[in-house]
């Protein structure tokens, strides 16, 4: 009746799904296709700050990466040491039920004598911390406090096989505690190995590409300013130069007009020259 | 309960005789609301029942491993994969009357595809 029920919710929630993953990888798209990048001032300084930022960022990945691969090396080391356990904690476990069994047998039931006296645990556990490429990983520490409260059992008969039943079962416990402390640290390392493969992937399809693009903006922008800067003083220097022609023009124009006046200021109008004037006649050259 | 406050106990999830073994192994102990840290599954307990009582185990501070037999664990197997804490930690341990199969185990599922088959021979 239950599948019934997610069947039909089943083929709806696909098809929402479909339309969220379409909006998503629209909105995505968009956000690409512009210009996505820090909001900063296109100065000098912000580049060699972008720059140094930029450094850093590589630095960063590279830093993380070793340390997902020092992460990863723990934990397959630890995944092996718990395949191992795991087989010898099902061998341990036969063996223990195996004397349970021959306890019984001798001994007749003494399963509620048992359930009902319980009081105070004997086997507890620590927990330790144990540091791993900075990692925390808890780590159990098993001891033993207080005393047996089933002396008093199997005094009546069968004592001798539940003397080595409660023998094999501490085993079994003292076995059990290693398990449970590789397994926690197993689950820890996992989900540290997730997050710092996560943050590698940020750092490398986000933040880098990011910064790579507010550099090219900044460049571009400096480029452009430049370019901009050199035509300006093209024109400047163009005008400038028209406007030197046209004085140069000008005052030619009034030169020639001043020569001329003074040309006809020099010549009195009745003067008739005779060769009895003092006047100084030029060389004659032969 | 000052030895309390310093260590933490194992819970046990199982038949009759593994809980007895277990408790002849001294990790039995009822806390001061005289609540028990190991629980006897026969076969015509309801499911409801295992589920609770080890959600329960699963939120008490004071209980660090729970170990459930393999069998009980694949009837509240979604339990166990929900469970996502390192601590307490759940182990699977074989009942007398099934041994101990590594590819119902949720540890070692969770890290599929990193090992071979050849490991478990």
């Amino acid at each position: 009746m239950w599948r019934n029920v997610k069947c039909k919710y089943c083929f709806l929630g696909q098809i929402i799904d479909y339309y969220l993953l379409l909006l998503y990888i629209v909105l995505l798209h968009l956000k690409m296709s512009s210009h996505d990048r820090i909001d900063i001032f296109p100065s000098r300084m912000n580049l060699t700050i972008m720059k140094t930022r930029l450094k850093g960022a590589h630095k960063g990945h590279s830093l993380l990466k070793k340390k997902a691969d020092a992460l990863k090396m723990k934990f397959h080391s630890i995944l092996r040491k718990i395949i191992e356990a795991k087989q010898l904690m099902g061998e341990i476990m036969k063996e223990a039920a195996f004397s349970l069994a021959e306890a019984k047998f001798s001994g007749g039931d003494f399963s509620h004598v048992v359930l009902q006296n319980v009081g105070k645990a004997q086997m507890k556990v620590r927990s330790k911390t144990e540091n791993v490429a900075g990692v925390k990983l808890p780590v159990f520490e098993h001891y033993e406090d207080g005393s047996d409260s089933y002396e008093l059992t199997g005094l009546s008969r069968g004592g001798e096989q539940l003397s080595r039943l409660k023998k094999n079962y501490s085993k079994a416990v003292k076995l059990l505690v290693e398990l449970a402390s590789l397994q926690t640290s197993f689950v820890t390392l996992d989900e540290s190995i997730k997050i710092t493969n996560r943050r590698v992937n940020a750092i490398e399809h986000v933040i880098i590409p990011k910064i790579e693009r507010t550099i090219s903006y900044i460049i571009t922008e400096l480029d452009e300013g430049e370019r901009e800067e050199f035509f300006r003083l093209k024109k400047i220097q163009q005008k400038k130069e028209v406007i030197r022609e046209a004085q140069e023009k000008v005052r030619k124009d009034w030169e020639k007009e001043k020569e001329a006046r003074e040309v006809f200021a020099s010549i009195p109008s009745n003067h008739v020259p005779s060769m009895l004037d003092d006047k100084e006649d030029e060389d004659l050259l032969f | 309960m000052a030895a309390s406050r310093a260590g933490k106990l194992l819970a046990v999830i199982g038949d009759e005789d593994t809980c007895t073994g277990f408790l002849l192994g001294g990790i039995g102990e009822l806390n001061k609301h005289r609540q028990p840290n190991f629980m006897v599954v026969e076969k015509d307990t309801p499911t409801g029942d295992i589920e609770e009582q080890l959600r329960l185990f699963l939120s008490r501070k004071d209980i660090a491993i729970v170990l459930i037999s393999q069998s009980i664990a694949d009837v509240v197997r979604y339990v166990i994969d929900a469970h996502t804490d390192p601590i307490p930690s759940v182990l699977e341990i074989p009942s007398k009357d099934a041994p101990y199969d590594p590819s119902k185990d949720s540890i070692l599922r969770r890290a599929k595809g990193m090992f071979s088959a050849e490991d478990f021979r």
